[in-house]
């Protein structure tokens, strides 16, 4: 640190200053320096033991359910009852309502967002940009519970009047309107990606005859890879761990399917379900959702691992 | 102001009566002049003195910001297309001119891909013909030799002059009328630029040539054609010889001796 700085030449006539006054300001200099990295270094800390601390609850209260109930039923079993007299602990039944609403949601929001992506970054004008971007960051701020109600109230008539069987709870339609709060997560973080792409690269583009969409998607979408990857995955982790809107729209029966149109509980909304409860403590089904909160945990990682991976192997080359 | 009138060739382009405004900027003033077929004409002056803003007259790039207004015309031959006509469509001008720019921009692609770029943009489909041009086009940039072996790497990957290069056979692979240069060499180092000058020398048994730079030692080397540009102002234009030798105007003179800019 400090320790390496060269003596400075103090002047002749200020001999007060003698070589131990100016280790004593060094000394008080780096003893300011330590707590301020002290200081720091806690506020970095507080995230990560957090992280771990979580970590370690889920584990730990993962394992005193695996005492009942094995790994391999866990993961095999086809039915999720765990507050039944013949208890099942079958997480795929989750799993498969998490996936369902997931792929329905991406299957809107990816497109969607991409292709408003685009148009925010190549073809909406300055003015149209500086308004539209933000009207569409409002779609991300509303509370999720009233996407909940939204879907249950109004999605789901809608659907049921063009498709009179879809039943009231159904994974389709609070996976239509999760869709549609995470287009603004996608286009947002795509656009930034897509903006930060140097004009230089545009204008190679349009030199050699391109038009407006073929510069886009030729050349500006290809030399944003990596982030709009990046907002995929940011995407994909918000569908996964959506818990109000499924909570609200979805049923919670738990049900082995991939079919949308079924009602079906997810790993978020068996948690609330359960952590809402009267369950007591500490029993089997209480468990459960540890076991539950891991897998989730587990899945959004995996994607984390996988964006970064993507950020990587992509990363802008211009 | 002096035109050099040379018998052997012809005009491809000539810019008449040429003003251009940045919004309120007046940024070029009246410009004149020819760009004679098949040689090298270069735009010289200080920074700021609008050599560039004229360049980029040429394929309508500056179409792409908002607010900038032309005036006058730029007339392409055979055909005396006014170029900056409101009815021409810039993509249309931009499939006749193309451009290489001041830092090399190769697109995020393979070797192959950034040649067959404007093959691709104008609907071409047939491999063997995009083979063909990719391969002249590499061939002619100077570039074939060096990268025939790993023509599905990144642009990206190459060294600048190389990069450079690529930027040049892109802008063969479409055969166009004239090439635009801007300053293709302030990016690069000293050997790289003498491999791009020997290429534009090269180059303009086949093309018309306009180029733009900063180095005056550059505009005697290449070019046949010099424009010496001030202020928006094109103070004088002529064979290159005679601006370097024996410049009309004291202002052209003061510039190419390094009294000024």
């Amino acid at each position: 640190m400090s320790a390496n700085a060269p003596p400075m030449s103090a002047p002749l006539s200020s001999a007060p200053d003698t070589v131990s006054d100016r280790l004593r300001k060094r000394a008080s200099r780096h003893v300011k320096e330590r707590v301020i990295e002290f200081i720091l270094f806690s506020a970095a800390s507080i995230s990560v033991l957090t992280t771990a601390a979580i970590v370690y609850i889920l584990v730990s209260e993962s394992l005193t359910l695996f005492e009942h109930v094995s790994l391999w039923d866990f993961l095999t079993d086809t039915q999720w009852t765990p507050l039944f007299d013949d208890a099942h602990y079958g997480i795929m039944v989750l799993l498969s309502g998490t996936l369902t609403s997931s792929f329905v949601a991406l299957a809107v929001a990816l497109p969607l967002g991409t292709i408003i992506a685009i148009w925010l970054s190549e073809f909406a004008s300055f003015k149209t940009r500086e308004f539209a971007k933000p009207v569409l960051e409002l779609l991300g701020g509303v509370p999720t519970i009233i996407y909940g109600y939204f879907a249950l109230m109004v999605v789901t008539p809608a659907l049921q009047s063009i498709w009179p069987d879809l039943p009231g709870f159904s994974l389709l339609s609070a996976g239509l309107v999760m869709g549609v709060m995470i287009i603004p997560y996608v286009s947002s973080l795509s656009e930034d990606a897509m903006r930060a792409v140097p004009m230089s690269l545009r204008e190679g583009s349009y030199a050699m005859g391109a038009t407006r969409l073929q510069t886009a998607l030729r050349t500006v979408v290809p030399a944003a890879t990596s982030g709009i990857a990046s907002a995929y995955i940011l995407g994909i982790s918000r569908a996964v761990g959506e818990t109000m809107i499924l909570a609200v729209a979805a049923g919670m029966q738990p049900n082995l399917t991939f079919n949308p149109a079924e009602p079906g509980a997810t790993i978020t909304s068996y948690i609330v379900q359960v952590a809402l409860g009267d369950l007591p403590h500490g029993s089997v089904g209480y468990q459960t959702i540890f076991a539950a909160g891991l897998t989730l945990m587990l899945m959004t990682l995996c994607f984390n691992l996988l964006g970064y991976y993507l950020r990587k192997r992509f990363r802008e080359v211009y | 102001m002096t035109i050099a009138t040379d018998v052997r060739t012809q005009a491809k382009a000539e810019v008449q009566n040429l003003n251009f405004h940045y919004g309120a900027f007046h940024a070029l003033k009246g410009i004149n002049m020819p760009v004679h077929e098949k040689k090298v004409t270069a735009l010289i002056g200080p920074s700021g003195c609008g050599k560039s803003t004229l360049l980029r007259c040429f394929n309508r790039m500056h179409d792409l910001y908002p607010g900038n207004r032309y005036d006058g015309k730029i007339l392409l031959h055979p055909d005396n297309t006014n170029l900056l006509d409101e009815q021409v469509d810039p993509i249309e001008v931009r499939m006749r001119i193309s451009m290489v720019f001041q830092k090399p921009n190769p697109f995020p692609k393979s070797i192959y891909e950034n040649v067959a770029y404007g093959l691709r943009v104008r609907g071409e489909k047939r491999r063997s013909v995009i083979d063909e041009r990719v391969e002249q086009a590499l061939r002619g940039a100077a570039l074939w030799d060096e990268v025939k072996h790993r023509l599905n790497e990144l642009g990206a990957n190459l060294s600048g002059g190389q990069q450079q290069r690529l930027c040049i056979a892109r802008a063969l692979a479409t055969d166009p009328e004239i090439i635009l240069f801007d300053e293709p060499t302030s990016a690069l180092d000293p050997i790289a630029t003498a491999s791009i000058e020997e290429l534009v020398t090269e180059l303009k048994d086949k093309v018309t040539i306009l180029i733009v730079t900063h180095n005056m030692q550059q505009a005697a080397r290449v070019s046949d054609y010099t424009a010496y540009m001030y202020m928006g102002e094109l103070v004088e234009f002529g064979l290159t010889d005679q601006i370097f030798i024996k410049p009309q105007k004291k202002e052209t003179e003061d510039y190419i001796t390094g009294r000024f800019g």
